[in-house]
């Protein structure tokens, strides 16, 4: 029987890997969602199509698979960083193209005139979009971002089991050793979530209302 | 939508255009062929690693992993979908004593990670002294966390219908569970359709999980397949899979972008309800 305080120490280290794996890959994944969503809007038909082919592919193909993608074929082919370095590639990659949709929704939100007055200034596209449209569609969008957001700390367990030592993977470990208590060691590990989720979730409702009534 | 960011493009605008689809090209072409040489570096791209994917043997694996994910799938969407409408109406009820129990289960079952809820039952159930399949596992795992979100979908659905709904409801002389039943859950599904189905393709995803838990779905049968054959034979074998879970779930996805143009088309229910 390990001793409770080590195993306090190991959820902590666990819960600390799944914040900072989720924060890198949100990031991350909101850069890439953002220029792809870019793209997709962009007057240049061979940069709308590599964002609308990025975005129907990734978000088709099984996060698992993602996963398997870079911690077993990257490696195949010479390519060698950590566990958690392929996690947070897999993580960005896939939830990218779903910040991509949120990103697009919201650009598509904002009202036509302001394009039409961005451009009556002599705004050209990038110029529109960037001083613009995004910071008005990103605000509309942000109770969806952070949903997003909590289905990226949901999905970071899956790293779990390609390797990286976070939540989920030190349960695992700990319901091999302690066999006796998996069902404790399993709802702390929940409430462990939950404690990063819920808080995000509430605020994401609190937002919302807010907007709601603004408008 | 795009025409509104930029003004009509004339002749140098035209020209603008096609330097950067040029210069685009150029990337991509790059980014391709280093990928390629990559590829060729490590002999990964001979015919001989690529034509396993003609063995009938290989491709009977992985239809028999593919049966056994669109069993998991399908299972589950259907046990996610009733449980899903239930939940709804209960999350609406005016009884206290329903509604927020059904508030909590929803928003705690839509936050925690699905494999944990997986291995809630994988585990967890064993501890408990009840033996689980590991089909069991993945489909109660699944049904846990997709019906929670397919009850949110609903609700956002009734919510955006017109208050004239529920009012014609009552004054017909239905009650409250009447009203949400027979009026208004069967507009919200109607009206969410196209989310209902992304949902769906989320499932169908999702089942991947079962690799992780040991269910011999497509992925832990493509897995199975580069045991027996090799490690060279891994890139071969897992696009092959990736192929065709992409092909289903694109499948998917569009007819959910058909049924919201429909939909769209229909006016009124579009105007009521923003993108889900």
């Amino acid at each position: 029987m390990t001793a409770a305080h080590e195993i306090t120490t190991l959820l902590w280290l666990g819960f600390r890997t799944t914040v900072i794996l989720s924060v890198v890959s949100g990031a991350v994944a909101l850069a890439l969602g953002t220029i792809a969503a870019g793209m997709r809007v962009s007057p240049v038909p061979l940069l709308r199509g590599i964002g609308a082919v990025y975005v129907a592919l990734i978000r088709n193909t099984p996060s698992t698979l993602l996963f398997f993608f870079t911690a077993f074929i990257l490696p195949e082919l010479g390519v060698n960083f950590s566990y958690f370095v392929f996690a947070w590639i897999a993580l960005s990659i896939y939830y990218g193209s779903f910040f991509c949709e949120v990103v697009r929704s919201g650009i598509s939100s904002v009202a036509a005139g302001q394009a039409e007055a961005a451009r009556a200034l002599g705004l050209n596209f990038t110029m529109t979009l960037a001083n613009v449209i995004l910071p008005q569609a990103v605000r509309t969008v942000i109770p969806p971002l952070i949903n997003t957001f909590i289905a990226v700390v949901r999905t970071s367990a899956i790293a779990g089991a390609f390797g990286v030592a976070e939540l989920f993977a030190i349960t695992n470990r700990l319901t091999n050793e302690e066999s006796q208590s998996v069902l404790l060691i399993l709802f702390i590990v929940a409430l462990l979530y939950l404690a990063i989720t819920i808080p995000i979730s509430l605020l994401a409702g609190a937002i919302e209302r807010k907007t709601t009534f603004a408008r | 939508m795009s025409s509104v960011l930029y003004d009509t493009i004339g002749p140098r605008g035209r020209r603008k255009i096609q330097v950067w689809n040029a210069v685009g090209a150029v990337v991509l072409a790059a980014v391709i062929f280093a990928a390629y040489r990559r590829l060729e570096d490590h002999g990964q791209v001979s015919a001989k690693l690529w034509s396993v994917l003609l063995r009938s043997d290989l491709q009977q694996l992985l239809f028999d992993g593919l049966l056994a994910t669109l069993q998991v799938a399908l299972l589950a969407m259907a046990v996610s979908l009733v449980t899903g409408a239930v939940m709804a109406a209960g999350r609406m009820s005016n009884h206290a004593w329903i509604r927020l129990p059904l508030r909590a289960w929803i928003e705690v079952f839509r936050s925690v990670p699905l494999l944990l809820l997986i291995f809630f039952i994988y585990l967890g159930a064993p501890a408990m002294g009840i033996n689980v399949p590991t089909f069991w596992s993945l489909v109660i795992g699944l049904a846990l966390y997709n019906s929670a979100v397919v009850a949110d979908i609903i609700r956002a659905g009734v919510l955006s219908l017109p208050k004239g709904q529920r009012e014609a409801g009552y004054a017909v002389g239905l009650s409250h569970i009447q009203t949400l039943v027979v009026i208004l859950i069967p507009q919200a599904v109607r009206q969410m359709l196209p989310a209902l189905i992304s949902q769906m393709v989320t499932v169908l995803k999702e089942t991947a999980l079962g690799f992780i838990i040991g269910y011999t779905e497509l992925l832990r049968n493509g897995r199975i397949a580069v045991e027996y054959l090799g490690g060279d034979y891994a890139i071969p074998v897992y696009t092959g899979v990736a192929v065709i879970y992409v092909s289903i779930c694109l499948l998917l996805s569009l007819l959910a972008t058909q049924v919201s143009r429909r939909t769209a088309a229909d006016g009124l229910a579009r105007k009521m309800a923003p993108a889900a």
